[in-house]
């Protein structure tokens, strides 16, 4: 028996990797957006956190 | 605002550091004997406790859950409080994960080694140890999230969302693999049957490595290496990209341990592209942790913490590279069930978990002690010890795995195997030996660690708790323009939790849903029985001795497998198989159709000495199998169990299983005595071969009419 016997037997089986794919791209450029869009002063104020300094 | 006093607590940071470095000797301790097992047979001693078998398994989770879980505890017990200016919400909550954590250890030590095991790898735990997992971690939980909301810092920095990731996902994890029937108190039947079973076995196995292993110790890295460094992280903004696209990748992963499985084909697919994606968030993580040294490559030099997190954060760079490729389905092909597997889970293990613990203790130990490490000459000898034991252990590895591939597909122009299997074990066990040494080296650099990490705590004075000051958080606030709106997450850690498991969520519903969905499609072999009573009992014991840690039961679609093994293996023949035996790792050769092959005799004969009949092989010997009578007074309770998970079995079998036992035991004995061997139709010993003699047979036969 071939494995791509299962495949053909779940029904619409070709929309999962589809839709994982296209989940993941457009949630990746969001991020990436909302990382990116963000002041400077905010990355700096949340990348010091762990350290001592007085702000 | 009215500033208000509190404390950061050091004791329990220092009891999880004290036990991460004690239980990561114990664990790597374990390695080492383990190791010059394969090397020296006799050094199972003969004694059930201390084979191969048995002992593996308490290596493995004593280095994942003790070692490198205490190392978590400590990181996030040290820094959730300082990140977020307030005590841990409750030092009773705190105190009872603390010892409930080291009660696990214990009896998951003790289970193991009396062969009370599930037979899944990484989640061997049997049932009430799973339950006390679950309790404990829920305690962590909350601990964790009431001292979140007591926080008098507004944001949640970005080794927090790593932490709050790490215990939703390892939640939803543990308890979804965690399904079983108890047979009795000790005993239990994985929930999900072969190919279900194997699938999720390895999205949680693949999983525990991304959320046990990485993650919270991203957290960690995130972290501590800013304040070793004392600079800001490289790329704040990276690692917001980071944090989101690792979690939402990882969860996809797990079925590229399956590739050329009966797993269907679409999941293994599934599995490959997830994983190749994978390379670009880690890789994302890694530089930004290397950037942050930019420009202080001089303190590198000097300071032995730095020296340890640099090479931690590149091996952690060189294991997600070679995840994704040993994804690749052709290269899979040659690393699968071989050591380039255990090497490369050893870089992460020894490099990335092990050096990055290294470096926190050289941190953290003198800072609570208030005094300088009591020798930089032996944190940077210790540096050294331990890189060499890393190399040393991975080379001989990666070189093994690969002249095993090129025996094992090797055949004669006639057209047959050119090498058996016990060539390859004798060609592949000098290199077993110097691993074992690179495992010993690594191990002196742990006790030079300990030596100089208790010396520091000597000549210093142990601070019990700091106070520090911070205002509360006002009740009403309003976010400055500034502010990106990613700020809205970073601030609600509920919002942060929840769109965490939606995330690891999706992929594993994608993934687990249809393949539950495919039971009704799994063609059905109506040659393949369900096990005898006897043989029930046989694979039980076969699951006890821990056999998955060395054989696999998975013939993949290769020339040079068929012709070694038998037929490629059909996701039919699993159905019956609570919990599945796949194995992940070839020391010995596959048994999937071993049923047959030999004359009970050969299976007698072996089990009391393997070497007798096959001269050179590095398996221990089983020689209580031989004393120790078979316990059948679970057999009813385990047919029961099996059959309220479907296994068809034949009514009142039940009552009628043990009469049925006896009449196959007594046929094994007579047959037994045919090739002049006495023994008693009770032992364990006769239960193993007829499990040993079912394997693979149902579809021999039936192919053979």
């Amino acid at each position: 028996m071939k494995f791509s016997y299962y495949l053909e037997k779940i029904t619409g089986v070709e929309i999962y990797p589809l839709i994982s794919l296209i989940l993941f791209v457009v949630f990746f450029l969001g991020v990436t957006y909302m990382a990116f869009s963000a002041s400077k002063e905010s990355v700096d104020y949340m990348g010091n956190l762990p350290l001592d300094k007085k702000d | 605002m009215q500033l208000e006093r509190f404390q950061y607590d050091n004791k329990i940071p220092r009891l999880f550091a004290i036990a991460t470095v004690f239980w990561g000797a114990v664990g790597m301790l374990l390695g080492v004997v383990i190791a010059f097992q394969l090397v020296f047979p006799a050094l199972n001693f003969d004694l059930s406790f201390l084979t191969y078998g048995r002992v593996r398994p308490v290596h493995t989770n004593a280095v994942i859950f003790a070692f490198v879980g205490n190392g978590i505890f400590t990181a996030i017990y040290y820094a959730i409080p300082r990140l977020l200016k307030a005590s841990m919400w409750s030092s009773l909550l705190s105190k009872i994960h603390f010892w409930g954590w080291q009660l696990i250890i214990v009896l998951a030590a003790v289970t193991l080694l009396f062969g009370y095991t599930t037979g899944k790898e990484y989640a061997e735990l049997e049932w009430p140890i799973d339950i006390l997992i679950t309790l404990i971690w829920v305690i962590f939980g909350i601990n964790m999230f009431g001292t979140i909301f007591t926080r008098r810092e507004r944001h949640l920095y970005v080794a927090l969302w790593f932490f709050i990731a790490s215990w939703v996902t390892v939640a939803m994890l543990h308890i979804v693999n965690s399904f079983e029937m108890p047979v009795n108190l000790l005993k239990s039947y994985s929930w999900y049957a072969g190919v279900q079973d194997a699938l999720v076995q390895w999205w949680y196995g693949h999983n525990a490595v991304a959320f046990f292993l990485t993650t919270p110790y991203l957290g960690l890295m995130y972290y501590f290496l800013p304040k070793a460094a004392d600079r800001p992280v490289y790329s704040y903004r990276l690692s917001i990209v980071h944090f989101w696209s690792l979690i939402f990748i990882y969860i996809w992963a797990g079925p590229h341990h399956l590739l050329y499985t009966a797993l269907p084909d679409w999941a293994q697919s599934l599995g490959t592209v997830f994983s190749i994606m994978l390379i670009l968030p880690s890789w994302g993580g890694m530089l930004n942790g290397l950037f942050t040294l930019r420009g202080a490559w001089d303190k590198v030099r000097e300071d032995p913490v730095l020296k340890f997190f640099v090479v931690a954060v590149t091996c952690y760079g060189m294991s997600t590279f070679e995840g994704p490729m040993l994804s690749l389905k052709n290269v899979n092909a040659i690393s699968h069930y071989s050591d380039w597997t255990v090497a490369h889970v050893h870089i992460g293990a020894l490099g990335w978990n092990g050096f990055l613990t290294f470096g926190m203790m050289y941190w953290l130990i003198p800072k609570m002690y208030n005094t300088q490490l009591f020798s930089k000459k032996l944190a940077s000898m210790h540096f050294w010890i331990g890189t060499l034991g890393i190399i040393l252990y991975a080379i001989p590895m990666y070189w093994s795995a690969f002249r095993a591939y090129f025996m094992m597909k090797a055949f004669t122009p006639e057209g047959q195997l050119q090498y058996q299997f016990i060539d390859i074990v004798q060609t592949v066990v000098p290199f077993y030996f110097l691993r074992a040494l690179g495992g010993t080296i690594f191990l002196v650099g742990v006790f030079v660690m300990i030596y100089n990490l208790i010396k520091t705590a000597k000549q210093g004075q142990f601070i019990e708790a700091e106070t520090a000051e911070a205002a509360p958080l006002p009740k009403a606030f309003t976010v400055p323009k500034s502010y990106m709106w990613h700020g809205v997450i970073e601030r609600k850690p509920i919002l942060l939790l929840t769109l965490s498991l939606v995330m690891v969520a999706i992929g594993g519903i994608v993934e687990l849903i249809p393949t539950f969905l495919v039971k009704s499609n799994v063609p059905t072999i109506s040659a393949v029985k369900p096990y005898t009573p006897l043989e029930l009992q046989g694979r039980d014991i076969y699951i006890r001795e821990g056999c998955y840690n060395c054989h696999s039961q998975m013939i993949r679609p290769f020339r040079y497998e068929v012709v070694r093994y038998g037929d490629y293996s059909k996701s039919g023949e699993f159905v019956y198989d609570h919990p599945f035996q796949w194995g992940s790792k070839r020391t010995g050769p596959d048994l999937a159709r071993v049923g047959g092959k030999y004359p009970d005799s050969w299976h007698f004969n072996h089990m009391l000495d393997p070497a007798s009949v096959s001269p050179g092989t590095n398996m221990p010997r089983y020689p209580w199998l031989f004393d120790n009578v078979l316990d059948v007074s679970t057999t009813g309770s385990k047919i029961h169990a099996m059959r309220k998970m479907g296994v068809p079995y034949a009514e009142s079998l039940e009552s009628t299983g043990n009469e049925i036992l006896q009449k196959q035991a007594e046929g094994i004995a007579e047959n037994l005595k045919k090739d002049k061997i006495e023994i008693a139709a009770d032992r364990e010993i006769i239960a193993l071969i007829a499990y040993l003699q079912k394997l693979g047979k149902d579809t021999r036969t039936s192919a053979s009419k």
